[in-house]
């Protein structure tokens, strides 16, 4: 069975449990510039720069990867949110790209696999994608309405590196979070047809789409239903939301989505909403509720963490998911669905 | 067809939402199609170019079709810019677009820069099945639905026949590759008719007659066509053209016709069509008899020319009011009239600047409360942003010129701007750039994700009058402090402006403001973002803005601390942590150490010395002084408020109301940890202060008063209270004429002159009874402490236990300045300051906000209280 089977087969059982941030556990570490570069030679001073430790500490990833396992998360994505060729330039560490994709999938399969082979429970590894720090879709130059900071292909380009790593590592699906921008979404979604093809064996993704704003859109306008159709072509077998903000928030926009998606959703959302310093204050239990409300009007396959989140957000929400009713996917009403920021469709 | 309906058009959004049934694709950004956009793009004009679009979807086309395929033009680099030209236009850019071409390099070029769902118009099996699979998957794999000509190695489809053959056969090769049958539009080719040649005059029934096969024989699909080549022989004589399109559609629709390309503004309403031009039609388009062509051809000269009716349309809008359009030009971010309209009100306006501060700015507040309710989203805010800049470009010349004419030549101050690293959002900066730019400040935006050191160079090689900074994500809160620690560093003590949509007043308070002790102030949006900096730049304002913003930090600071966020260290911990002491900015003895009667100051000197601000803040009128006297909203109340304290207060001069008393001590003192011993008289007092436990950053101490004592020798302190006599006669005299007014005014003015006596005999001490100092300030340098030394008050944040006022009373004489304590040491009458005095250099004003259970303790036995007595005395301190 292949890993879109396998987890469409127990999706169908029961609510999955997808895992929570790196980001949060990282802080709690406080490591040093030192201690993130851990003798690697490189330019630039490496504090925050939390992708390369899946090369320099992976015992701190592996940790991290581990608690999220041990309250039950399934779907274990890999800690590589800024690991692609543009974010790294920050850090003058592009040319580590492919290490830090390889190590971060390699960590989070071991930890899977030995958890299997405790307890015979599958797990999932999802290679996860982040956004980028360039968008495709808009102008940085407030002159130059027409100006981008790159193109089409050189984000195709540095997705492909990305997902080659990824897979040679051993991740089950791709991960195309935290979309802020649908033209870098496409750009991934391109990237991983193109390493599918290459591949010649299935590479399913899993699209994750993040709103800037509580009318639902992200921050190259598309509405939630727009996005849908723009990614719908690349059969996902997740579509979804995370980040964003809490789960109540969210909720409204996962309505929108569970009536047209023909596919399992997953959310995860942050710890509520930021507090004026920017810190996400929401305890384990009251996330847990938020979430649970989802359950009970069944709009989620797959829920996890995002910002804020911890252990144990994830651990009281596995705790809420049990027992509960998943989400049944419908079938597609025979339409076009074709969109601008918007989503637009033609009747049959 | 009873059913038809009989409109053509289903733009309802409503109807789109829940599945169009024809679905108009506006043509007009078709450079095969339209002359005017031709034009436009082959000059390179893409303002008016999208222009064009707008005015397609105003009008109506649900879908966009863009054709760049002109033999003059990079088409591809057309493509290109233009589509991303329209996406940063979310009124066009919320409608799919139809990328037309019939190179394939041009479709692709157009595919890497749509996002949305958009169609490809179109491929075809011109070159046989292979190749046209292969471009049908990349179009899929784009994400992109397709148009598919009835096209085949032999050529394009004319008959209906060829059509039906053709698109069964398509059908079958994409749906068996797995594509969906919705995301294929057939195009079974529209071709002129009425061109008097025989062959021709089928076309248009050819067609209807396919369509109505291919539906049923390919379900899912949808067809499309291009209607403007149906009437091609009446090119130039549009009321035909468009009854023609009317009619032709007017029957294809039922067949199954879904889709056209139509200009969606120039469609008649098929009723509405003058009878026989719609007979004659209606014979050519379904071949009905023999000279059908020529009946039409004849009628169409009396359509000739009559155009003229289109003028009329001019939008709406632009009948209105200048400073209305200006205003809807801003909101809707259309920039065509932007600089005749500027113009217009420049000449009606006083000044060039009052259009900017009028109603360009009230259009950018509406563009603002738009964004902020969630309304409006990014680009648009964007575009409105960019109409802005064009607007005041066309004004700074004529404000230049007026400088030149009135001698003022230089800018208002240089604003370096950026995004912090690790952030790419940019597009609040970028308005407030705008705004500063428009309000005459030279700013340097040095972009996006710019790391502290090129922010601090550029500041330090432009020689910025302020920094600014700003952030949409929450990490680039901590950049921020790292930019404000840098600053810090060097010294620098360039102001730093926070802005951004995580950013906040607390934070900035808690965590930025303590990183950098030069200004920092948190701007809330752009349009607060021109007074901050005005005032940051001006003489008279910026040390009233600077100060008040750091009190205003200073009470947020303690509340939060208060509000038990915050660490706390071990009193032992904070103790090593103290401020150290530096024995080279150790005060000299006083010159005339003692006590010191003060029984009367004149009070005119105090008059002089007022700091008006808190008394127009006790009237609850939120400004400064003197510039709240021309504020806008309170200004007017302001200035007859002031008007009546200042004759007031020449009464109380003139008829001595009140009579001004004060002592003052100045004593020998040693320190003993956080104690002062001081010797008073001839016995030592014991004065306990607190210190700061809340966790500090790396660098930055816990202070207590004491560590401005020398702790290793001798040293001095001081002591002193105010009171203000003789109000009471003044005050039952109002109250038995019922004149609250007078009363309050009275109270005010007392509390005013109590502050200022305070200031002024601090003047005093400092200068000649402790004789420290030589100083020559203005009223305005003494409200602001430029002076060295301070005076905290026991019960303010440096000093917070009330409780010290007995004590220091005492050392006075017990009743200084004839001022008398309540058991709850409130001070009587109430318009008295009492407070101590510290004369290190480097002594300052702080808050010791939350403390822990341990200092608690201790303190209680360093004031020789019991525990619950000094829990209650230091309530506000330990929660």
């Amino acid at each position: 069975m292949s890993a879109s089977q396998s987890l469409r087969s127990e999706a169908a059982k029961r609510i999955l449990i997808k895992d929570g941030p790196y980001g949060t556990g990282i802080q709690g570490e406080k490591l040093s510039g030192e201690a993130y570069c851990a003798g690697l030679d490189l330019l630039k001073d490496q504090k925050g720069n939390n992708d390369l430790l899946n090369l320099t500490q992976p015992q701190v990833v592996r940790t991290i990867c581990e608690r999220f396992a041990d309250v039950g998360a399934e779907i274990l994505a890999t800690n590589t949110f800024n690991a692609n060729r543009i974010s790294q330039a920050d850090y003058a560490a592009e040319h580590l790209v492919g290490d830090i994709n390889r190590a971060s999938a390699r960590i989070m399969r071991e930890v899977a696999d030995r958890y299997t082979a405790k307890d015979g429970k599958p797990r999932w590894i999802a290679g996860a994608l982040g956004p980028t720090n360039k968008t495709l879709s808009l102008s940085p130059d407030v002159n130059d309405p027409a100006y981008r900071e790159v193109d089409f292909d050189t984000v195709k380009d540095v997705y492909r590196e990305q997902i080659d790593a990824l897979v040679e590592g051993g991740v089950d699906f791709i991960l195309v979070e935290t979309v802020f921008d649908t033209l870098n979404a496409k750009a991934a979604i391109m990237a991983t047809l193109e390493a599918e093809q290459a591949l010649g064996r299935e590479l399913p993704l899993m699209v994750s789409m993040t709103l800037t704003d509580l009318s639902g859109r992200n921050l190259s306008g598309h509405t939630v239903e727009a996005f849908w159709a723009t990614v719908r072509h690349a059969k996902p077998v997740t579509i979804g939301l995370n980040c964003s903000f809490g789960a109540s928030q969210l909720r409204p926009h996962l309505v929108a989505l569970n009536g047209l998606a023909d596919t399992l959703i997953m959310a995860y959302p942050n710890a509520g909403l930021p507090n004026d310093l920017g810190e996400y204050d929401e305890v384990a239990a009251e996330t847990a509720a938020q979430v649970s409300e989802w359950f009970d009007a069944g709009l989620v396959n797959i829920v996890g963490g995002c910002c804020g989140t911890t252990p144990a957000h994830i651990a009281a929400i596995a705790k809420a998911a049990e027992g509960r009713m998943p989400r049944k996917v419908p079938t597609a009403p025979r339409q076009t669905l074709l969109a601008g920021l918007e989503p637009m469709v033609i009747a049959a | 067809m009873s059913t038809q309906p009989k409109t053509i058009l289903d733009s309802e959004p409503a109807a789109a939402a829940a599945g169009a049934r024809f679905v108009n694709v506006g043509e007009r950004t078709n450079v095969t199609g339209s002359a005017k956009f031709k034009k436009l793009i082959l000059a390179g004009d893409y303002d008016a170019a999208v222009d064009v679009a707008r005015d397609q979807v105003e009008n109506g086309a649900q879908i966009i079709d863009v054709n760049m395929d002109e033999a003059l033009l990079d088409s591809e680099q057309a493509m290109t810019i233009f589509l991303k030209r329209i996406a940063a236009e979310p009124d066009i850019a919320r409608v799919p677009v139809m990328i037309d071409s019939s190179k394939w390099s041009v479709i692709e070029a157009g595919l890497k820069c749509v996002s949305g769902k958009p169609i490809v118009n179109s491929i075809s099996m011109k070159e046989g099945e292979a190749p046209f699979l292969e471009l049908a998957r990349k179009c899929r794999a784009y994400g992109a639905a397709v148009v598919v000509m009835a096209f085949d190695e032999v050529g394009q489809a004319d008959t209906a026949a060829r059509k039906i053959e053709i698109c069964e056969r398509a059908y079958k090769l994409l749906t068996a590759d797995g594509f969906e049958p919705q995301d294929i539009i057939f195009d079974p080719n529209i071709f002129a008719i009425a061109t008097g040649i025989d062959e021709h005059r089928r076309y248009a029934i050819d067609f209807i007659e396919a369509t109505a096969e291919i539906r049923r024989r390919c379900p899912g699909v949808h067809i499309s066509g291009g209607l403007s080549n149906l009437s091609f022989s009446f090119r130039g004589n549009e009321p035909v053209r468009r009854a023609m399109h009317s009619v032709f559609l007017y029957h294809a629709i039922p067949a199954g016709m879904d889709m056209g390309i139509v200009n969606a503004g120039q469609l008649e309403v098929y009723d509405q069509i003058d009878p026989e031009l719609r007979d004659a039609c209606e014979d050519v388009i379904l071949d009905r008899n023999e000279d059908a062509t020529e009946t039409l051809i004849a009628l169409a000269e009396r359509y000739k020319g009559t155009d003229a009716a289109e003028e009329k349309k001019l939008a709406e809008w632009r009948g209105l009011p200048v400073t209305e359009r200006l205003s809807y030009a801003l909101v809707k971010g259309i920039d065509a009239h932007i600089v005749e309209d500027t113009e217009e009100a420049r000449q009606q306006a006083e000044r060039p600047i009052h259009v900017i501060e009028g109603p360009l700015m009230d259009g950018m507040n509406v563009v603002g409360d738009l964004f902020g309710a969630g309304k409006m989203f990014l680009p648009q805010v964007v575009k409105s942003a960019r109409v802005m800049k064009k607007a005041v470009a066309h004004l700074i010349p004529f404000i230049e010129e007026e400088k030149e004419k009135s001698g003022v030549t230089a800018g208002k101050g240089r604003v370096v701007m950026a995004t912090v690293k690790g952030d790419v959002h940019d597009i609040g900066k970028n308005i407030v750039g705008v705004v500063l730019q428009c309000n005459g400040f030279e700013v340097i935006d040095l972009g996006v994700m710019v790391p502290w050191q090129t922010i601090l160079e550029s500041a330090n090689d432009n020689q910025a009058d302020m920094i600014g900074l700003s952030g949409l994500i929450t990490p680039s809160l901590d950049e921020m402090v790292t930019v404000a620690g840098e600053m810090q560093r060097l010294g620098l003590k360039t102001p730093l402006l926070i802005g951004g949509a995580t950013t906040s007043k607390a934070h900035t308070a808690l965590r930025i403001d303590p990183a950098y002790e030069g200004p920092v102030i948190h701007v809330l949006d752009a349009s607060r973002a021109v007074g901050v900096a005005s005032s940051l730049v001006s003489d008279t304002q910026c040390e009233p803005l600077v100060a008040k913003t750091a009190d205003e930090y200073e009470a947020l600071r303690i509340a939060r601390s208060r509000s038990g966020q915050s660490e706390l260290a071990s009193i032992a911990d904070a103790r090593a942590n103290a401020f150290a002491f530096d024995p080279s900015g150790q005060a000299p003895a006083p010159i005339r150490p003692g006590l010191h009667q003060i029984g009367e100051w004149p009070l005119r000197d105090l008059k002089a010395s007022i700091d008006w601000t808190p008394f127009f803040r006790a009237w609850e009128l939120a400004g400064n002084y003197p510039q709240i006297l021309d504020d806008e909203v309170v200004g007017e109340s302001a200035r007859s408020l002031f008007n009546d304290a200042q004759a007031m207060l020449d009464k109380i001069i003139a008829e001595r109301w009140v009579t001004p008393k004060a002592t003052v001590g100045l004593w020998r003192c040693k320190r003993e940890g956080d104690d002062v011993l001081v010797l008073a008289g001839n016995d030592w007092t014991r004065l306990p202060f607190l210190r700061q436990q809340v966790k500090k950053r790396e660098g930055r101490p816990n202070m207590s008063l004491a560590d401005f004592i020398n702790p290793e020798g001798e040293d001095w302190i001081g002591g002193f209270a105010v009171g203000i006599h003789g109000l009471e006669p003044h005050l039952e005299r109002f109250k038995a004429e019922n004149d609250d007014y007078s009363d309050i005014l009275l109270k005010a003015l007392s509390d005013r002159l109590a502050e200022s006596f305070a200031e002024v005999l601090h003047a005093e001490v400092r200068n000649r009874l402790w004789g420290y100092a030589d100083e020559h300030f203005s009223t305005a340098d003494l409200i602001r402490e430029k002076f060295q030394g301070i005076r905290p008050a026991p019960g303010y944040p440096a000093c917070p236990d009330h409780s010290l006022k007995p004590i220091l009373f005492e050392m006075l004489g017990g009743a200084p300045g004839e001022v008398s304590l309540t058991e709850n040491f409130a001070m009587l009458p109430t318009s008295a300051v009492s407070g101590f005095y510290f004369a290190h250099r480097d002594s300052q004003y702080f808050g010791v906000a939350r403390i822990g259970e341990d200092q608690l303790a201790d303190y209680a036995e360093r004031r020789g209280v019991d525990l619950d007595c000094a829990r209650r005395w230091l309530r506000p301190n330990l929660d």
